[in-house]
């Protein structure tokens, strides 16, 4: 925040540039006999080749300012380089034209287009919603995707990161749920996606997405590159979220955050907290880790008596595959469930590779039912998890003693799990509806033994297929 | 007055120079918009500063000043269905002075200065008072009766006392001979316990209205008790299942570092909920602290000592409190940014060496106590139930081993029965209850003199499940017995038809400990009347082609008087039809 009146005007008489610059390690700079320095100011960097870097304050010790420099300090030197404290913290230009632009790291225009004449500057570290002053999310979003909608429904305000591995599809993933993603109201989204190191590959494959569907209009690309400056990624999903509430509680806008990938987030925080020696905390990560990201995460939401909102769908990967990593496991505490993308799935050739067992999504019931998909929802889905996990359990229990030595129905629940996977989970890109997900569901439950489907038992008159063949037998 | 000037900012903590003279634990605040803080290190003048806001913008210079009082909390009428930040700060106050988000330096009053209260008059001029005896009672909510009580650590003869009447929590209600003079608030420090007379020994439970919970690991009133469990195992539906049913006369429930959203949940469905037992909303006899993971780090160390101190004033009232905090591994969290940030050395996994301490000072403020006070003997309680998320679901963590080493009672969620929606997910085979011994004899003249065999049972028939899953798991389940068979068979109607427990459905929600026994023993006299039809040469398939297994699982949403009457004839009935089987 800015300091008050008094003190900026006390310290514009003597604001100077400093060559006080003594020690540089890492991503950091150390500057002494600094005098009148704010804690997070922003500080702009004169290099010896006249070239200028931005920096941002992380500690003051007497009249020593330690500063991070977020492109790099290669090329800095202890000798020429000029340090000026600009009095202010970070801040981002924001304004509704901003949306059909692509921008780097730290919210400055890179495509070349006309520069956004802004109508406000926000500081980009926002502040917390007031818990009391906070809307139930309660709105369906229809992603298209069925393991998403039918089993982990994503709701408007709701923030559920998808937990991939290297080399899964989850960018396709949520270039899909980018594209075929609709309210209730079929209003559509504005997106604000920020990524954060990834490679010119994947930034050009979302931007092909983008062009391909005509979402680009609707799109804000901040883009910090894997060849980008690492440190200026821990600015990057602040400054679009910023922007993203900006565009939903000024603007009244229904805007969908992706945020590409976490988990180089996390390691430019870990960069900065071993270069300034901070006592680390489970494999290396600083203590603080768990409160920097939930001051990201939790920047999505509805607020009372305001039609805009926000919605995060935050992509990590998981290294080695390992959920428990504290890149996930931090994440996973914080938002509200996740989808995880499996490996096994995915060399099988399902697309998307959803493994439904460890996913979540902690607001579904929020979202569905009578009124806002159907009655039956929340029964099916409780009924479809059931009976995969036991065919998953069944699967383990036939490679030791051979399918024959199953019973008839575990037979039809080692099928109904290969089925489910092939159609429910494997539905490839083609979006289908909340009814069409529904009506594969109840075909699959079909194939199970009526008197197994405890779970919804009172909706067996009205939509299983077989329902006037028996009533409540075995089939 | 003790201030001085910052020299030193990183993150949350603060060094500030000149402070010669301030007490560890003081209260000050900082910089000219004087963000509250609270002293944590003393160093010849230095004092290092905890801010419980966001400290951007601070400089090398600006003031600190003290109060010279450690952090307090106000305790008076109007507490109930107030909803505070980590520092006890009415959000609905933060929200008319700062709007949707919360922004900083905002100083708000912990009570409405402004409502009156009817005050009616207890004590009588010329008495000779003693801490803790009650001045007079305040009407607060429609259920709760507040009494306005002498503070601790005063005493004297009364020598005027005010007419009942309408007053502000502000007006004089009673004066001492010395001069002393009391409102109807008093002020507290939250990292001290508030005293007591003697604590008694927890022999009442603390009915919860979940199965698992009431029947296999019960608790007691004043004891307490850790939900341990990875992320989306459902740690906060328990919580709040436990805030919503539990038979307890008021909760505290703290947010602790938790999800915006969840809070809201909390916040939305609370003041629509009725309470069970007296109709009027459950708000009414519940105080919320809510303190999002965004908020910042230091006030949520605070929030669940605020939270114990409110537990702790209407304990003192003879009430029956329950304190739920979620999550204190947040809490944990906390303790240790701050430590890093203060360069001490850590322990393990980075938590500081003191967090065994700090957690068992904790836990035990909860209890069973008479209070303070001459005349009546008062008995209030303070219940805690602490979750704790481990960091990746691995339970041999720090903050999950020492909150097990002080408290009574675990209660371990399993992330597999989440996969499988099971729910209330608590593994009947890694949790335990200290407490069963104590709250045994309440069972037994409550609930029926022979429950605990019946709980013993069902639980032996569990235990022997898992160990025969391990030889299906080999061999196949058709490889084994009839008579192991059954076994597997009541096994799964003890896990679907007992202990899950749907916490959204209207009349499984809650389950009186009586239709618990019921519904265990109904299941158990099916087992029975099963292996002795297989004695007889009766074939497992025909058993379980009789419709029984269906009626069982329907008992749990029939209503609970109209199923506890049916059960008690059914048991025979199934008894009868399972007898009548002809041997094929």
């Amino acid at each position: 925040m800015t300091p008050t009146a008094e003190e900026t005007s006390s310290r514009s008489l003597l604001s100077t540039d400093y060559r006080t610059l003594e020690y540089v390690t890492g991503p950091l700079i150390f500057v002494h006999n600094v005098h009148n320095v704010a804690y997070n100011e922003m500080v702009s960097i004169s290099m010896p080749d006249d070239s200028i870097r931005t920096g941002q304050v992380l500690e003051i010790s007497g009249d020593i300012a330690v500063i991070q420099v977020f492109e790099g300090t290669r090329g800095i030197d202890v000798d020429k380089t000029t340090v000026r404290f600009l009095e202010e913290v970070a801040k981002v230009e924001v304004a509704p034209e901003l949306l059909g632009r692509v921008l780097n790291g730290t919210g400055k225009p890179i495509d070349g287009g006309a520069p956004v004449i802004p109508e406000k500057r926000l500081d980009i570290t926002g502040s917390p919603i007031n818990p009391y002053r906070r809307e139930q999310p309660a709105d369906f979003i229809e992603t298209g995707v069925s393991a998403i909608d039918g089993l982990n429904t994503l709701v408007r305000g709701q923030k559920l990161p998808i937990f991939s591995g290297s080399g899964l599809p989850a960018n396709d993933l949520a270039a899909q749920i980018i594209r075929q993603a609709r309210v209730g109201s079929g209003e559509e989204f504005a997106i604000v996606f920020g990524a954060m190191g990834i490679t010119h590959r994947e930034a050009a494959f979302f931007m092909q997405q983008f062009e391909d569907t005509g979402a680009l209009e609707r799109v804000v690309f901040f883009m910090n590159l894997a060849d980008d400056p690492t440190v200026e990624r821990l600015l990057t999903p602040k400054v679009a979220l910023t922007v993203a509430e900006y565009l939903a509680f000024e603007k009244g806008m229904q805007v969908l955050v992706v945020l590409s990938d976490m988990t180089n987030y996390c390691e430019a925080l870990r960069e900065v907290s071993t270069a300034r020696e901070e006592v680390p905390g489970r494999r290396g990560y600083p203590g603080y880790m768990y409160t920097d990201l939930s001051m990201i995460y939790e920047r999505a939401g509805r607020i009372k008596g305001n039609k805009g909102s926000v919605t995060q769908l935050p992509i990590l990967t998981m290294p080695d595959d390992d959920i428990t990593h504290p890149i996930p496991d931090l994440t996973g505490y914080i938002t509200e469930g996740q989808i995880v993308l499996s490996r096994q799935l995915h060399r099988r050739g399902v697309y998307p590779p959803i493994d439904v067992l460890p996913c979540l999504s902690r607001l579904m019931n929020l979202g569905i039912g009578e009124g806002k998909t159907r009655e039956d929802h929340r029964a099916v889905a409780n009924q479809l998890y059931a009976a995969y996990a036991q065919g998953r359990d069944l699967r383990r229990l036939v490679a030791i003693v051979g399918e024959e030595a199953l019973s008839d129905t575990d037979r039809r629940y080692l099928r109904f799990a290969d089925d489910f996977e092939k159609t429910i989970i494997g539905q490839g890109q083609e979006g289908r509806s909340i009814e069409g997900t529904l009506t594969v569901a109840w075909e699959l439950l079909a194939g199970l033994p009526m008197g197994e489907l405890k779970r919804v038992r009172e909706f067996i008159p009205k939509y299983h297929p077989n329902a006037g063949d028996a009533k409540g037998g075995d089939i | 007055m003790i201030a001085g000037s910052i020299s030193k900012i990183t993150g949350p903590v603060v060094v500030a120079a000149g402070m010669t003279g301030a007490k560890m634990y003081d209260v000050v605040r900082v910089g000219a918009q004087g963000l509250m803080g609270e002293v944590i290190r003393l160093e010849a003048d230095h004092a290092t500063i905890q801010v419980y806001e966001d400290t951007s913008g601070l400089m090398v210079g600006h003031p600190v000043e003290s109060t010279e009082a450690p952090l307090t909390v106000e305790l008076g009428p109007g507490l109930l269905s107030s909803i505070y930040d980590g520092v006890q700060r009415p959000l609905p106050v933060i929200a008319e002075q700062s709007g949707d988000f919360i922004l900083r330096g905002t100083v708000a009053s912990a009570l409405d200065r402004t409502k009156l209260w009817p005050f009616v008059t207890v004590a009588e001029v010329g008495a000779d008072l003693v801490q803790g005896d009650v001045l007079g009672t305040v009407q607060e909510g429609k259920t709760i009766v507040h009494k306005v009580m002498v503070p601790p650590k005063r005493s004297g003869k009364l020598a005027w006392v005010i007419p009942s009447g309408d007053y502000n929590v502000d007006t004089v209600v009673a004066r001492l001979e010395d001069g002393t003079e009391f409102t109807m608030t008093q002020r507290w420090p939250v990292r001290e316990g508030r005293p007591y007379v003697r604590k008694l020994d927890p022999t009442t439970p603390f009915t919860t209205g979940m199965r698992i919970l009431d029947t296999f690991f019960p608790i007691a009133l004043g004891g307490n008790a850790i939900i341990p469990g990875g992320f989306g195992t459902g740690k906060t539906v328990t919580q709040q299942s436990l805030a919503k049913w539990a038979d307890v006369d008021i909760i505290v429930y703290i947010g602790c570092g938790e999800r915006g959203n969840e809070m809201t949940e909390v916040l939305t469905e609370f003041p629509e909920l009725d309470d069970p037992r007296t109709g009027a909303p459950l708000m009414d006899r519940t105080v919320l602290v809510a303190n999002t993971s965004n908020m910042p780090v230091a006030a949520r160390e605070a929030s669940i000592y605020v939270g114990a101190t409110l537990a702790e004033y209407y304990r003192d009232m003879g009430y029956d409190v329950a304190m739920m905090a979620d999550s204190t591994s947040r809490w944990g969290e906390a303790l240790r940014e701050v430590s890093g940030r203060l360069e001490e050395m850590p322990g393990e996994e980075g938590y500081p060496a003191y967090l065994a301490t700090r957690l068992a000072s904790f836990y035990e403020r909860s209890g069973r106590v008479k209070t303070l006070g001459s005349g009546e003997d008062r008995v209030g309680s303070v219940t805690m139930v602490g979750a704790v998320s481990p960091a990746g679901g691995d339970m041999s963590e720090p903050m999950t081993q020492n909150s097990l080493r002080v408290t009574g009672a675990f209660w371990a969620l399993d992330t597999s029965l989440a996969h499988r929606r099971h729910f209330p997910a608590i593994s009947w085979t890694k949790s335990y209850t200290l407490f069963l011994g104590q709250v045994r004899g309440w069972y037994e003249s409550n609930v029926a003199g022979d429950w605990v065999s019946y709980r013993d049972r069902a639980m032996f028939i569990l235990q022997k499940e898992t160990e025969l899953q391990e030889i299906v798991q080999l061999v196949g389940p058709d490889a084994l017995p009839e008579s192991e068979k059954i076994i597997l068979e009541v096994a799964r109607m003890l896990r679907e038809d007992f202990l899950q427990q749907f916490a959204f459905d209207e009349v499984d929600a809650y389950c009186p400990p009586l239709k618990a026994y019921w519904i265990l023993k109904v299941i158990l006299a099916f087992s029975d009347a099963s292996v002795a039809a297989l004695n007889r040469g009766v074939s497992l398939r025909q058993i379980l082609e009789l419709p029984i297994r269906d009626k069982i699982a329907g008992f749990k949403t029939t209503p609970h008087e109209e199923a506890i009457e049916e059960m008690k004839t059914y048991t025979t009935t199934l008894a009868e039809d399972i007898a009548g089987i002809e041997v094929l």
